[in-house]
C-alpha cells in the first residue's frame, strides 16, 4: 500500500485491520476492565438508596448529632461523635505509625545491611498479612494488659496536657483517682493497635520512595564531608517527602477504615466528653459501631443509619486514598524533586 | 613560609583508612550509653516511680539510651557527629519497634492456641459445646469447610476477572486504562465493612440471597479484586516486550498471544496474586459479620438459607462469648486464630516461595554469567605468560 505525498516522496503506510476475534478479545478484556468502574459506582449508588431514608430523617443533623439510638422508626442519630472518634483512634494511630514508619524504612534503605534487606522487608510484609481479627484479641487481651500502666503513667506525669486527663466519677466533690481498670479499652489502646495494622503499608511506600533517591546526590554530600545523617536529612528525606506524604495518607484510610480489632478493643461510648480523654475506658469509630452492633434481623431506620454511617465512611476513605494516591503517584514519577 | 604545608603532605603516608572498619570508640559508646542507661531506668522505673509492666520500661530504656548515645557523642567528637550516631540508634530502634509486636504476637498465638492441636478441634462443630462445656467437646470443622468454600467461591469470582482486568490494563491500555487503575487503587482501600454493606444492601435486603456463604463470597470477591488486578498488572509488564511482538510478527493474534505467550510466561507470578489475594481476605471478619453472621452446626452448602459459618467469625462469636480472660470459650477463640494464623503464614510462605523462584533463577544466571567473565580474566594472564 504506497502513497506519494505532496512532496513527491514514497510514504509506506500499513493498515492492518483486527480480526473478529480481536475485537471480541478486546471488548471482553475491556468490559472487566471497565468491572471495577462500575462495582465502585454501584456501591456508592446502592449505599446512597439505602441510606437515603436515614438522611430524610436525620437532615443536616445527621453531621452533628452526637446521640446514635435509632429505632426501627426513627430516633435520634448522627455521626458526629463517631467521626470524631474513628479521628482520634486514627490521630493515635498516625502519631504512632508515622515517625515508626519513616524510621524503619530509612533503617531498610540507608542502615540494614544488605544481607538483613530483604528478610527485615518480608517481616513487616508479614506484620500486614496477620488478620485483623488476631490484632484485635491480642489487643484486647495481651497488650491491654502492658498498655494500661502506660496510660497510668501518661495521666500521672503528663495529665495537665488535656488529652491525658482521665476524668473518673466524683466522690464528695473529689474526682476519685482512676484505677487500672479505667485505662482499659481506650481510643489510646485501639490506636496503638491499628498504628501497627497501617505500619507496613506506610513503611512500604516510604521505603520504595526514599529507595529512588538519586545516588549522585547522596555520593556527592558524602563527599563533601556530610555525615549519613546529613545526607539523610538533605537529599533522602527532602527527596522522599511526596512518599512520606503519600504513605501516611495511605495509612490513614486503612487506618479509619480499620474494623474489628476496634471493635474488639473497644468501650463504645458517644459522649464527646469522654471521647476527647484518650486515654479512658472510652470511645467508638464508625466501622466498630456497625460491626458490634449488627444483628440478624435489623430493620426499618435501624438499618439505614447503619447504612447512612457506612456510606459516610466510604466517602471519607474515598477522598483520603484518592488524595494520597495522586500524591504517591506524583512522588514516583519525580514530581516531587526540586532542582 | 610556603604557602604548602608539607607537614600535611606526610599525613598522606598514614595507612589507608578502612571505611567498613567499625570504630571501637564508637562501640564502647553504644553499649556504655546502653548500660548507663539501663541503670537510670531501673532507678527511675523501680526507685523514684512505681512504674511497672516492661512496655513502659523498654520506652524509657529507649529513650534514655538515645540521649546517652547523644551526649557521650557529643562529649567526644562534637555536634555533627553526635546527631549522626543518635540519629542511627533512633533509626535503629524504630526498626526493631515494626518488628517486635509480629514476633509477639505470632509467639502469643502460638502460645495459647496451640490447643488446636487436638483430632476433636478439627472433626467436630459446636452443636454440642456452649461455652462451659470443656474443650474437646467442639471444634472447627464447620468453620473450615466454610472458610474453604467461601474463599474457593471467590475465587472463582475474582481471579477470572482481575487477571481479564489486569490484561486490559496492561495490554491494552488507554484512557479508560488509567481511570481503571485509579479506581483499582481506590477499590483496595474500601474498608472490609463497606464491601460487607454493600452485599447486603444489593443481594440480602432485595431477598436476592439469604444470609449465607456465597453471600459472603460476593462480599471477599469485592475485596480480592484489587489485590489480584493490581499484583498481575505488575506481574504482566516484566513480560518482555520483545516475546510479544515475536507472536504478533509471526502472524498471532492479540488474543493468542496473550493467551499462548504473555500469560504463560507470568505463570508463577499470576498464581502468587492469586495466593496474595486469598491471604488478603482468609481473615477477614467484617464482612462476613454482615453477610453471614456465622452457625455452630456444620453445613456445607452455601447457599441454603442454614447459616454457615466461617474461621473469623468463629473466633469473633467465641471472643463476644468469652467473659473475663480465661474461659474455654477464649480458648477455643485462639485456638480458631491459631488455625487462621497457620492459614495466613503458609499463604504468605507459598507466595513468597513463587515470588523468589524467579529472582533466584535470574540471580543464577548473573552468577553464571560473572564467573564465565571471571574465567576470561584468569585464564588472560596464564595465555600471556609461555
Amino acid at each position: 500500500m504506497t502513497d506519494s505525498d505532496a512532496s513527491g516522496e514514497h510514504v509506506i503506510q500499513v493498515v492492518t485491520h483486527r480480526s473478529r476475534g480481536d475485537r471480541l478479545y478486546r471488548s471482553v478484556v475491556r468490559s472487566a476492565g471497565a468491572s471495577t468502574l462500575v462495582l465502585m459506582l454501584a456501591i456508592g449508588v446502592f449505599l446512597t438508596f439505602r441510606a437515603a431514608p436515614a438522611f430524610r430523617h436525620a437532615g443536616w443533623s445527621f453531621f452533628t448529632e452526637t446521640a446514635w439510638t435509632p429505632t426501627p422508626t426513627g430516633g435520634r442519630f448522627g455521626v458526629a461523635a463517631l467521626l470524631l472518634g474513628t479521628a482520634l483512634i486514627a490521630a493515635v494511630a498516625m502519631v504512632i505509625a508515622i515517625p515508626v514508619a519513616i524510621g524503619t524504612a530509612l533503617f531498610i534503605s540507608e542502615y540494614s545491611p544488605s544481607w538483613l534487606r530483604r528478610p527485615l522487608t518480608s517481616l513487616i510484609d508479614l506484620l500486614a498479612a496477620i488478620p485483623s481479627l488476631i490484632f484485635g484479641i491480642w489487643g484486647a487481651t495481651v497488650l491491654q494488659g502492658k498498655v494500661v500502666h502506660v496510660s497510668k503513667f501518661l495521666h500521672d506525669h503528663f495529665g495537665w496536657f488535656p488529652p491525658f486527663r482521665v476524668s473518673t466519677v466524683a466522690i464528695d466533690g473529689v474526682d476519685a483517682a482512676p484505677t487500672l481498670g479505667d485505662y482499659a479499652a481506650s481510643t489510646f489502646l485501639a490506636g496503638i493497635v491499628v498504628a501497627l495494622m497501617v505500619l507496613p503499608l506506610a513503611t512500604a511506600v516510604m521505603r520504595e520512595v526514599f529507595a529512588q533517591a538519586p545516588a549522585g546526590e547522596k555520593e556527592g554530600a558524602l563527599a563533601l564531608g556530610g555525615t549519613r545523617w546529613g545526607v539523610i536529612r538533605n537529599v533522602v528525606l527532602p527527596f522522599g517527602r511526596g512518599g512520606i506524604v503519600g504513605g501516611s495518607m495511605l495509612a490513614l484510610g486503612r487506618a479509619l477504615g480499620e474494623t474489628v480489632a476496634v471493635a474488639l478493643i473497644i468501650n463504645p461510648r458517644t459522649d464527646v466528653h469522654d471521647l476527647l480523654q484518650i486515654l479512658r475506658s472510652a470511645g467508638n469509630s464508625i466501622a466498630a459501631l456497625i460491626a458490634n452492633g449488627w444483628a440478624e434481623g435489623l430493620e426499618g431506620m435501624t438499618l439505614n443509619a447503619m447504612m447512612a454511617a457506612g456510606l459516610v465512611l466510604f466517602g471519607v476513605t474515598l477522598v483520603v486514598n484518592t488524595f494520597a494516591s495522586v500524591v504517591v503517584a506524583r512522588s514516583r514519577s519525580g514530581g516531587a524533586t526540586e532542582i | 613560609m610556603s604557602v604548602l604545608d608539607l607537614t600535611s603532605i606526610e599525613e598522606l603516608d598514614r595507612p589507608p583508612i578502612d571505611i567498613r572498619r567499625v570504630d571501637p570508640d564508637v562501640v564502647r559508646t553504644y553499649l556504655g550509653g546502653a548500660v548507663a542507661s539501663f541503670a537510670a531506668t531501673w532507678l527511675i522505673c523501680f526507685q523514684l516511680t512505681s512504674m511497672s509492666g516492661w512496655v513502659g520500661f523498654t520506652a524509657i530504656f529507649a529513650l534514655v539510651t538515645l540521649i546517652l548515645v547523644w551526649v557521650l557523642a557529643y562529649l567526644q567528637w562534637g555536634r555533627v557527629l553526635a546527631a549522626d550516631h543518635a540519629a542511627r540508634v533512633l533509626i535503629g530502634m524504630t526498626a526493631a519497634i515494626a518488628v517486635a509486636p509480629l514476633v509477639w504476637i505470632v509467639a502469643t498465638v502460638a502460645a495459647r492456641g496451640w490447643h488446636a492441636l487436638s483430632i476433636a478441634f478439627w472433626t467436630k462443630d459446636l452443636r454440642f459445646a456452649g461455652p462451659q462445656d470443656p474443650f474437646d467437646a467442639g471444634g472447627v470443622a464447620h468453620s473450615i469447610v466454610g472458610t474453604l468454600e467461601v474463599v474457593g467461591i471467590a475465587m472463582l469470582i475474582s481471579v477470572p476477572l482481575g487477571v481479564t482486568s489486569a490484561v486490559f490494563l496492561n495490554e491494552i491500555g488507554g484512557s479508560l486504562a488509567r481511570l481503571v487503575r485509579m479506581l483499582t487503587d481506590a477499590m483496595s482501600a474500601v474498608p472490609s465493612i463497606v464491601a460487607g454493606l454493600f452485599v447486603f444492601a444489593v443481594f440480602i435486603q432485595s431477598d436476592m440471597l439469604p444470609q449465607s456463604g456465597f453471600a459472603a463470597a460476593i462480599a471477599l470477591s469485592l475485596l480480592m479484586l484489587p489485590t489480584i488486578t493490581r499484583t498481575t498488572e505488575v506481574v504482566l509488564r516484566l513480560v518482555p516486550g520483545g516475546l510479544r511482538e515475536a507472536s504478533l510478527a509471526l502472524g498471532g493474534s492479540e488474543w493468542r498471544t496473550t493467551r499462548n505467550v504473555v500469560l504463560p510466561t507470568a505463570r508463577a507470578g499470576i498464581v502468587t496474586a492469586v495466593i496474595l489475594g486469598i491471604a488478603r481476605v482468609i481473615g477477614e471478619t467484617a464482612p462476613l459479620i454482615l453477610t453471614m453472621l456465622g452457625a455452630q452446626i456444620f453445613n456445607a452448602n452455601p447457599f441454603s438459607t442454614d447459616k454457615q459459618d466461617a474461621l473469623p467469625l468463629f473466633v469473633w462469636n467465641q471472643v463476644k462469648l468469652a467473659t473475663g480472660s480465661e474461659g474455654v470459650a477464649l480458648q477455643r477463640a485462639w485456638s480458631g486464630a491459631f488455625v487462621l494464623m497457620v492459614l495466613v503464614l503458609a499463604l504468605f510462605v507459598a507466595a513468597r516461595l513463587l515470588g523468589t523462584g524467579r529472582t533466584r533463577q535470574r540471580s543464577s544466571r548473573r552468577h553464571e554469567r560473572s564467573m564465565r567473565a571471571r574465567r576470561v580474566r584468569t585464564v588472560h594472564p596464564e595465555k600471556e605468560r609461555p
